[in-house]
């Protein structure tokens, strides 16, 4: 077996939004969904040379020990943290050897029953203390418009997490006139209740800090005026989803 | 041992057989851990007097920035008679005592330079009475002038150049903390009795220099203290007896400080580490039940709107080196005791409640003394603060009091010394960037062609080797450092000598020590241009003359900001390295070098003054302030720039490390009381790594922008930001410093 190298985007030494408390957040490489209100596009890409391993990840996360207290800890996002997924696995291995919080941050879309990812998987949640599962829309086909990518198997990941009682985030993030629709919402709402581990529902209100990047990058934005939502509109995403 | 029967219900011994307010705070203070809930809002008397000081402060705005100007009498500690925020409503203030006779209205004080007091009034279109130019230019010399009497050739092409900036030579040096509780706690005449012990237990016959000068000083003193008592006559209070109360005590406290900005203008006039002794006489009050946590409250209130209203007459290119009207009445609070105990008192509360009750405000210059050992409570209530109103900046206390002791006081921005024993000699910066340049171009000054260093040999290749510029630039340190300390030697002597601090002197010991602070300019410029010539490959462009000019860099490099040793390595060797040099030379009065790197707003100033540099920053570009990374240098976020300045060993640098942070409230957490928590956790992990000083912003660009675009906006008159070392209201910064703000790197939500 060779050795195991991370296709690493960036780092962030400080993230307060991804996981509880005061978070490393590694960012990796490479996505296959293609959601229009991407604020990342610079992380689809699979190719770079920033390559890492586990154990260098790791070492430099410590260094922030001392700010995470009883709480903080390493959250991998992306891009598609799933896609690598055996760096994540051996990372988070580390990690809990020394005693750190782990979470993923995923859109589940790589996720199959199939192997041999399957068993990769279950590696996986064994040392993963907490998984954020960004659910961008209910129906199959909202979904696949706005990520151009099928929903089923994230709902079906969610399930196996709930089964095997994986604590979980679930997010959403709220696109007025795509992804607010009382409908969704409501549905939305069903599934999560079916759900036995969801410890917290956020709204994340969509915005726009990401559009220059598709600019930069030469990918025409989809969402060209679409102003991100109210204070009253996150709030009535927030009652109908029971975000806590 | 003394006894008085203002001391009753005291307890303790050695404060009684000695002026040591410190051994009264320990024997008597009430640690307080519980949470903000016991604070009391605003009075009526504290809003209307506060309306009626806001209302004079945007007609000062409006007319300017100058609201009135004394342009007849010198100022002094009896110039005036009594003044108010608002005659109608005098007797509302619970804490009486202006620096004129009008509020906001600047004095007129002459002996820092007559030129430049003129200037500032001139500036703002008020004219001196020609006999007070007459005077202070004939007959009596003043320390501006006295100064330039005794430069050298060498020091007036340097200051020129800018390679030194910013020297007290145009202004009163400051950054003197008279122990203004003296007087609350001994009264004047306890006082006075004590310095003439000192005076006639001064040398031992035979008159020498140190000796006829020390005689001198000690009668100035005496002369002040008597001077204060008469001052606080007009306003009617007897302060030759300590106080009886709690109000007398904050009204003596201030009679001490006002003393103090009625006589000196200087860069910093700082009030001290006050909360916790004041906390002795509210407590005692509240206990007897002759006073209500409202009236407590009232009196911190009363006393913070009097530190509010402090102002100076300025002149144009200091007000460029200090943007926004800044006179660093720093107040610190929190800390802990050498017995371990938390030095946190509900009075430590009430005056970061001032902020809550009267709104946001620059001044005074709110210093928290952090320590993970705090309690909980109270540093929840902190980052609330900071979180609210970005005013507050804290200061590592388990990194200071191993060296001062567990009274000391900020005296300026962020520098320490031992309250009432001890003074400082502030002395600005060397500009080690420009430093720099001088080392790769032989001395000539790369924006005025001049020779100011020394004439060695330039570097001439065309990519720029390493340790031939380490070589170089330690040649050219070793010059800068004689020049500079010398420089200091010669200002601090002539402010000793022609304007003497004898009422901020007078309420300190007689023997004092005392600390030469230098500081370093351009720290992060220099780190970044030799990590690209270490680890990149950096290219001369020089003009028709020879003079590198522009640099192009090829390659990457490690930069400061990054918690990358490649680059924060250089910079703890920058540090020791410029420390050591300075060590070796002679310091004025015996008194002990330090460091700091800390630039305050100057730094747009001294950037303009520097040409490109081989890290990529391009000529007039302002520098990143103080100890902070450069500008866009910071990629890992946060807590790894936050890492790199831990690294900078503060024994070193005791004059202290500025770090100024801006977190967009969204990159702090969702929901306030996360924010919160973050906060608490991130100034945690900071101070308990040893890092010195943090200025905590809170806020997002956008709102900097629009601050700046529309600075009418009701909600922008009192917004408040932390700059390098003290805070200033946005609108007042000029528009260039302001787009230095908004240009520093704000740490966003990714």
């Amino acid at each position: 077996m060779g050795e195991i190298l991370g296709n690493i985007h960036s780092v962030e030494s400080f993230g307060s939004a991804d996981g509880p408390g005061v978070r490393y957040i590694v960012f990796l490489k490479g996505c296959n969904m293609r959601c229009k209100y991407c604020h990342n596009p610079d992380t689809w890409a699979k190719g770079g040379d920033n390559l890492k391993t586990p154990e260098e990840i790791l070492q430099k996360a410590l260094r922030y020990k001392t700010y995470w207290r009883d709480n903080g800890g390493i959250t991998v996002s992306g891009g598609e943290a799933l896609l690598q997924i055996e760096f994540v696995t051996e990372l988070f291995r580390l990690a809990r050897e020394k005693g750190v919080h782990t979470c993923l941050d995923t859109s589940g879309n790589p996720f199959t029953r199939e192997e041999p990812f399957f068993s990769q998987f279950n590696r996986l949640m064994e040392y993963t203390d907490l998984f954020m599962l960004d659910i961008k829309h209910m129906d199959p086909e909202g979904h696949k418009s706005l990520t151009g990518q099928d929903n089923a198997n994230i709902l079906d990941m969610a399930g196996y997490l709930s089964d095997h009682g994986k604590a979980m985030w679930i997010r959403h993030v709220l696109v007025p006139g795509i992804t607010d629709d009382e409908e969704q919402l409501k549905r939305l709402r069903s599934f999560i209740d079916t759900l036995q581990t969801v410890e917290r529902v956020e709204v994340l209100p969509y915005h726009t800090l990401g559009v220059f990047k598709w600019k930069e990058l030469g990918i025409p934005y989809q969402l060209e005026g679409v102003e991100p939502p109210t204070a009253e509109q996150v709030e009535r995403a927030q009652a109908l989803l029971g975000a806590r | 041992m003394v006894e008085m029967k203002e001391w009753d219900g005291f307890e303790g011994r050695l404060w009684k057989e000695e002026i040591n307010v410190r051994q009264f705070i320990q024997d008597n203070y009430t640690p307080y851990d519980g949470n903000e809930e016991f604070l009391a809002g605003p009075t009526e008397a504290t809003n209307k007097l506060w309306d009626a000081l806001q209302k004079l402060q945007k007609e000062e705005r409006a007319k300017g920035g100058v609201l009135d100007m004394e342009t007849k009498v010198v100022s002094g500690l009896t110039s005036y008679g009594p003044g108010y925020i608002d005659e109608s409503l005098k007797d509302l203030e619970k804490v009486v005592g202006l620096q004129t006779d009008k509020p906001l209205k600047r004095a007129f004080m002459p002996y820092g330079g007559i030129k430049m007091a003129v200037q500032a009034c001139e500036t703002y279109g008020y004219e001196v009475d020609p006999q007070l130019k007459e005077i202070f230019t004939k007959y009596h010399k003043t320390h501006n002038a006295a100064v330039f009497d005794a430069y050298t050739p060498e020091m007036i092409k340097a200051r020129h150049n800018k390679i030194m900036t910013g020297l007290p030579d145009t202004y009163g040096r400051g950054r003197i903390v008279g122990d203004y509780r003296r007087i609350a706690l001994y009264g004047i005449d306890f006082l006075i009795e004590e310095k003439k012990k000192d005076k006639a237990k001064c040398g031992s016959g035979s008159m020498k220099g140190e000796v006829i000068r020390l005689r001198e000083e000690i009668a100035e003193q005496i002369r002040a203290l008597e001077g204060m008592k008469e001052m606080a006559k007009i306003y009617g209070y007897d302060i030759s007896r300590p106080a009886v109360n709690a109000r007398e005590a904050i009204q003596w406290l201030y009679f001490g400080y006002l003393a103090a900005i009625k006589t000196q203008n200087g860069a910093a006039m700082s009030v001290g580490r006050v909360s916790t002794f004041l906390d002795i006489y509210f407590e005692r009050d509240l206990k007897k039940g002759i006073i209500t946590e409202e009236e407590v409250q009232e009196l911190v209130d009363h006393f913070t709107m009097k530190l509010r209203m402090v102002k100076f007459a300025r002149i144009p290119s200091y007000n460029q080196l200090f943007s926004g009207d800044p006179v660093w009445a720093t107040l610190d609070v929190a800390g802990t005791g050498v017995d371990g105990r938390s030095m946190v008192t509900k009075t430590d509360y009430r005056f970061l409640h001032t902020l809550e009750n009267m709104g946001p405000a620059p001044e005074p210059n709110l210093t928290v003394f952090y320590s993970s050992r705090l309690p909980e409570n109270f540093k929840r209530y902190a980052a609330k603060i900071s979180i609210d109103t970005s005013s507050v900046q804290y200061e590592n206390d388990d990194a200071m009091k191993p060296v001062w002791g567990d009274d000391y006081a900020i005296c300026c921005c962020v520098s320490a010394t031992q309250t009432g024993k001890e003074m400082q000699f502030f002395g600005a910066r060397a500009n080690l960037a420009k430093c720099l340049l001088y080392a790769i171009n032989g001395g000539i000054d790369e924006k005025t062609g001049e020779q100011v260093g020394p004439k060695y040999r330039p570097i001439t290749s065309e990519y720029l080797d390493y340790d031939e510029v380490m070589e170089r630039y330690d040649d050219m340190m070793e010059w800068l450092a004689d020049l500079y300390v010398n420089t200091l030697n010669l200002i601090q002597y002539m402010h000793d000598k022609y304007y003497y601090e004898a009422a901020e002197l007078a309420l300190m010991d007689t023997n004092l020590e005392r600390t030469f602070a230098t500081g370093i300019a351009g720290f992060s410029h220099v780190i970044d241009s030799l990590s690209a010539i270490k680890y990149a490959k950096v290219k001369v462009i020089r003009d028709e003359n020879g003079i590198a000019q522009d640099y192009e860099i090829e390659g990457d490099f490690p930069r400061y900001g990054n918690d990358d040793d490649r680059a924060d390595e250089i910079g703890v060797w920058l540090l020791g390295t410029f420390m050591d040099k300075i060590k070796r030379h002679h310091t004025y009065r015996r008194s002990i070098p330090t460091t700091s790197i800390l630039t305050i707003t100057s730094n747009v100033v001294y950037g303009k003054a520097t040409g490109s540099m081989p890290d990529g920053r391009k000529a007039g570009e302002p520098l990143s302030p103080g100890a902070n990374p450069s500008y866009g240098a910071e990629q890992n976020g946060l807590l790894a720039s936050l890492n790199s300045l831990t690294k900078l060993p503060y024994e070193w640098a005791l004059d202290g490390i500025s770090n100024t942070q801006t977190i967009n409230p969204g990159a702090l957490g969702n929901e306030k009381e996360e924010r919160i928590g973050n906060l608490v956790q991130v100034m945690d992990g900071y101070f308990d790594q040893g890092a010195h000083h943090l200025n905590v912003n809170v806020f997002g660009k956008e709102k900097l922008i629009d601050a700046m675009e529309h600075p009418e906006k009701e909600e922008y008159a009192n917004f408040t930001i932390r700059v390098s070392g003290y805070a200033v209201k946005f609108i007042d910064l000029t528009r260039e410093q302001q787009m230095d703000v908004i240009a520093r790197t704000c740490h966003d939500r990714m």
